[in-house]
């Protein structure tokens, strides 16, 4: 089952073997060598409109909250969907995450991670809610403890 | 011995220079912590006095204190677990005699503030520097050979997780002989934890081993995932990695998701009680219950870490030794896969009876019982591997076997312990120890055994001895079951764990049992330490030239024994997950290339050494409140990480010469044997 | 796995053919590969490292949801919190984030000038948002509104805490970077080094992103 390294077929199969600096850069996030992606490491267009729409996503629940126009039980579901759509944009714009095949392993792990996190996060706020009804029912009131 | 609490030096300036510590921090009166602090030394002078006398420094330092390779970090984690499981055990041994002493109203020979420090640093070790430093260093020798690579995906980093998880453990140890260690029991619930009601250096020198050592942890995790995505041989779908590869994935999967939770929870407890912060306390609106809901949000997924890997190495044994292609191998990807996700999924049954009240117990309850199915699945898919297979009873399948039994019993009664009714009686009960207990020594210890018999003639050439290799698994196996079996008893009689007195003499007679069961596994020890000494003393009868010598099916068996450093002289190709079994079946194995092509290789560096034994003055420094140590320590370990960052020269080429003459010699002694 | 056919043997030669000839992720030593390779894998165990970090946070996350309400009679966000000074603090950090996109840039049309200069005003975009963030800290302290007030003063202060630590290591890694980018230009390895550094800072934005809607908005919301 040894078969020799046969590096000379590789360097004629491969389109970026002179690897000049500019080209690097589209390695970087590579593990694939197939197509061009040059594209997805954005361009000064993209980032802009990232930045444009995170500014927006963030004023309007700064401002929703400064301005008071909302009552807390609306605008706390609008401020968690409104951060959730930035990180989204963050995500795209900024960390240039896409449906690639080359991305797929860190996609896998940021999907993991967000499971995790969710179990993590209502997983806890759950159980410790039950725990504070029933063993600390002080707390649930705020400020006793 | 009394606790040391801060008696703090007057003098502002011995304060600055030396903290908390003084010279009645060591417990100088007392004569088991003394002896044993004795011991200590002389075996760590003997060590550096023998290592000087034949003048080994040189070898040691660029062999094996420096190396980045992983075979050797491998070799290094298992023996930094053999010695801490001497230290671990004799905590064990210790217990059972005070239990079996003082159940009757006897007065025992330790007093209680001994024995929680005990019970403390027994389960410490035992999870953290016995366990986990197996499991990595199996995981760590073998799974790059698994998958055809000649390292890991980061070399450095690989050292430097290593001499964290020492730094670690030297600071559990020093505090058997400066300070104390943790009264705690092994989690160190809060409040009990915190500065109110554990007011000396104990909890500290627990919470910076544990953060030491975890970040070597964690970074390990971190770096064993990429070197299985990126790093396998052309080929290695997914699909045909080995089973060991793919547990060794879950479980790292699982040290990066899970060791934050711990780093934090740990962190906030470190907060709390450094700078009166109230996140667990009774006052100031703290909430004790949520170090318990964090502790144990990562303290389930460790126990999958710990057996995960386990589970892998018998899966491989199991096929060698059957000379059969596992049964249902994609069906044992997938119940690891499904036991990673579930384990995120059980924390609260450790903590039913903390009063969540009834729906919350019922999810949790539920989830637990639902592990229990792909775990089935895999006990199945063993037993169907054997089933008509040409089974040899070699040392590793024996410990296979005394497992299988041995942790489907253990199963069994955690799936009673996951009813949260049952669970109300038998919590904190002796029977919760017999049913750790059952599955830990059950599954991981027998695992890493296991795969210890196994992978020893890969690491080092020669077969380890058969007889003594007996005698001790039969002491390990009935000494286990006479140990433990009686404390599920006891349990069930109702006698809670972590009790250093009573007076009881129904359950005196269960005690000497449990104490003689003990002694019996001790004797299973010593027959181990004798069957590598022995071993040693005989590997040129033991030897192995094949590098083959179990007729394996994985990749790890297709180089010499030992590997050279670059493991593979040219990359294999592959297209099977019994690889090699299936090259030996086409007569490709064993067939000498006609030329080799220069091998990328890293070098040595002594920056994750240093790195890592700088931590240690750090912690110790953080621990006692020597601040200037602790800054100057941290400052140092930042600037050689940095400096590290500019040297250039890190790695080489292996020139093709110097591998045909490693290989013409193998293949050479191939010759002669065939 | 797929089924075996008729003749195992043949079926394995076959396949062990197949596997060599189109290799998926060919693990070959020749130079130009190597940092190809090698930015892939950095890459690959940089990004798992951010995900065991964000569980870092999701961790004091769910602490912080949990302690929120336990006051023990001391203040609260809504009395606290300066949603303005917040705004300030997030548009430092957020314009941050598209200066060093803008590094990037230029760093992708090797111009190190650009790259440099870019980086460095992101780095003092950084050292604003962390001196309003010693300020916010140092303020409240001296209202008496310390971490050891009450146990949401705890998490609030080990939250917000513990992004301001991450954002001065990746100051002081800035610093080391500018060092490299001096010493050597815009090498393979230093571009590696730029890319984890972006991730890392990007990571960090969005880490403010959960601690400004969280804390600061639901908390006076």
């Amino acid at each position: 089952m040894h078969i020799p390294d046969k590096p000379t077929l590789h360097k004629a199969k491969d389109p970026h073997t002179e690897l000049a600096d500019h080209h690097a850069v589209d390695h970087l996030k590579k593990d694939d060598h197939g197509h061009d992606h040059g594209a997805s490491h954005g361009s000064v267009k993209s980032y802009l409109i990232g930045f444009a729409l995170s500014v927006i996503l963030t004023a309007i629940p700064f401002a929703l909250t400064m301005m008071k126009v909302l009552p807390s039980q609306m605008l706390v579901p609008v401020i968690l969907i409104l951060g959730v759509v930035q990180i989204l944009v963050h995500l795209h714009y900024f960390l240039h995450m896409d449906t690639s095949s080359s991305q797929v392993w860190n996609n896998a792990a940021f999907v993991f991670t967000a499971i995790i996190l969710g179990i993590l996060i209502i997983g806890t706020i759950w159980v410790m809610t039950h725990l504070n009804h029933n063993m600390h029912p002080g707390m649930m009131a705020g400020g006793m403890g | 011995m009394s606790s040391p609490v801060a008696e703090l030096h007057e003098d502002p300036l011995l304060r600055f220079i030396f903290g908390k510590l003084d010279i009645n921090s060591v417990p100088w009166h007392d004569p088991i912590i003394m002896g044993a602090g004795f011991g200590m030394v002389s075996a760590a002078v003997l060590v550096i006095g023998l290592t000087t006398y034949f003048k080994k420094w040189g070898y040691v330092w660029s062999e094996w204190l420096t190396s980045v390779d992983h075979k050797k970090i491998g070799v290094m984690y298992v023996i930094l677990a053999l010695i801490m499981l001497l230290r671990g055990f004799a905590d064990a041994l210790m217990m059972r005699a005070q239990q079996a002493l003082a159940s009757a109203g006897g007065a025992g020979y330790l007093p209680p503030d001994h024995f929680d420090q005990i019970f403390t640093a027994h389960g410490v070790i035992m999870i953290f520097f016995v366990a986990m430093p197996l499991v990595i260093g199996l995981m760590n020798i073998i799974m790059p050979l698994q998958i055809g690579a000649r390292d890991v995906a980061f070399p450095y980093l690989n050292s430097l997780s290593f001499w964290f998880t020492v730094a670690g453990a030297i600071l559990v140890n020093v505090s058997l002989v400066v300070g104390e260690f943790a009264h705690t029991g092994w989690l160190a619930y809060a409040p009990l934890s915190g500065i109110e009601f554990s007011p000396g250096v104990g909890v500290d020198y627990y919470l910076w081993a544990l953060q030491i050592s975890g970040l070597g942890t964690t970074l390990s995790g971190v770096n064993l995932i990429a070197t299985i995505f990126k790093m396998r041989a052309p080929g290695m779908t997914l699909m045909r990695m080995p089973i060991f590869t793919w547990t060794s994935l879950a479980a790292n999967i699982l040290i990066v998701a899970a060791f934050p939770i711990l780093t934090v929870t740990l962190a906030l407890l470190t907060l709390d009680r450094y700078l009166g912060m109230h996140f667990f306390t009774n006052d100031g609106g703290g909430n004790a219950m949520l170090y318990v809901n964090l502790i144990w949000a990562w303290g389930h997924p460790e126990v999958y870490i710990l057996v995960l890997p386990a589970f892998g190495i018998f899966s491989e044994i199991v096929a060698t030794f059957s000379r059969k292609r596992l049964f249902g191998y994609d069906g044992m990807v997938y119940a690891t896969m499904c036991i990673a996700l579930l384990s995120f999924l059980v924390w609260l049954h450790h903590f039913f009876t903390m009063g969540a009240g009834a729906d919350v117990n019922a999810f949790f309850g539920i989830t637990t019982m639902i592990i229990s199915i792909p775990t089935g699945v895999k006990v199945f898919n063993w037993l169907f591997t054997m089933y008509r297979g040409r089974v040899r009873l070699e040392l590793p399948m024996l410990w296979t076997l005394g497992f299988i039994i041995t942790f489907v019993i253990g199963g069994a009664t955690g799936v009673m312990l996951a009813i949260p009714g049952a669970d109300f009686v038998l919590h904190n009960s002796v029977f919760l120890i017999a049913h750790f207990h059952n599955v830990i020594i059950g599954g991981v210890l027998f695992g890493c055994i296991a795969g210890l018999n196994y992978w020893f003639p890969k690491a080092f050439g020669f077969k380890l001895h058969t007889g003594l290799g007996k005698v001790s698994f039969w002491c390990w196996l009935i000494g286990f079951y006479v140990a433990f079996m009686p404390l599920y008893v006891l349990g069930l009689m109702g006698m809670t764990r972590r009790l250093s007195h009573m007076d009881n003499p129904i359950w005196q007679q269960y005690l000497i049992v449990a104490a003689i069961g003990a002694l019996i596994i001790a004797v299973g020890i010593a027959a181990q330490i004798a069957q590598i000494v022995w071993s040693v003393i005989k590997r040129d009868e033991l030897r192995d030239e094949t590098g083959d010598p179990w007729d394996g099916r994985t990749l790890e068996w297709a180089t010499s024994s030992p590997p050279p450093f670059y493991n593979f002289a040219v990359t294999p190709a592959i297209g099977n997950h019994d690889s090699f079994w299936d090259a030996k079946q086409t007569g490709q194995a064993y067939v000498q290339p006609e030329s080799y092509a220069p091998i990328h290789m890293p070098r040595n560096t002594a920056t994750g050494l240093l790195i890592g034994l700088i931590s240690v003055p750090l912690g110790f420094a953080l621990i006692w409140h020597i601040w200037w140590l602790a800054i100057a320590s941290f400052v140092a370990m930042v600037g050689i990480a940095i400096a590290h960052t500019f040297n250039e020269d890190r790695d080489y080429y292996v020139q093709p010469d110097e591998i045909k003459a490693i290989e013409d010699a193998r293949f050479a002694k191939l010759k002669t044997e065939a | 796995m797929s089924p075996h056919p008729a003749n195992p043997v043949d079926a394995l030669k076959d396949e062990l053919k197949s596997a060599y000839d189109h290799n998926p992720n060919d693990a070959h030593d020749t130079d130009d590969h190597h940092h190809q390779d090698e930015a892939a894998k950095v890459t690959l165990g940089f990004w798992i490292y951010l995900m065991s970090d964000c569980l870092i946070f999701a961790t004091l996350f769910a602490t912080f949801a949990v302690l929120k309400d336990a006051t023990a009679g001391g203040p609260n966000g809504r009395e606290l919190f300066d949603l303005s000074f917040v705004a300030f603090e997030t548009a430092l950090l957020l314009l941050s984030s598209l200066t060093f996109g803008l590094s990037m840039i230029s760093m992708q049309a090797n111009k190190l000038k650009g790259t440099i200069g870019w980086l460095a005003v992101t780095g003092l975009l950084g050292l604003g948002f962390m001196g309003m963030e010693i300020y916010e800290f140092n303020h409240l302290i001296h209202e008496g509104a310390g971490p050891d007030r009450s146990a949401f003063l705890s998490a609030f202060f080990t939250l917000v805490g513990t992004h301001g630590l991450h954002v001065t290591s990746g100051l002081v890694w800035m610093g080391v970077m500018f060092v490299h980018l001096f010493r050597r230009g815009l090498t393979p390895a230093n571009r590696i080094r730029m890319m984890e550094l972006s991730l890392f800072w990007h990571f960090l934005d969005i880490i403010w992103i959960g601690v400004f809607s969280i804390v600061y908005l639901m908390g006076a919301a």
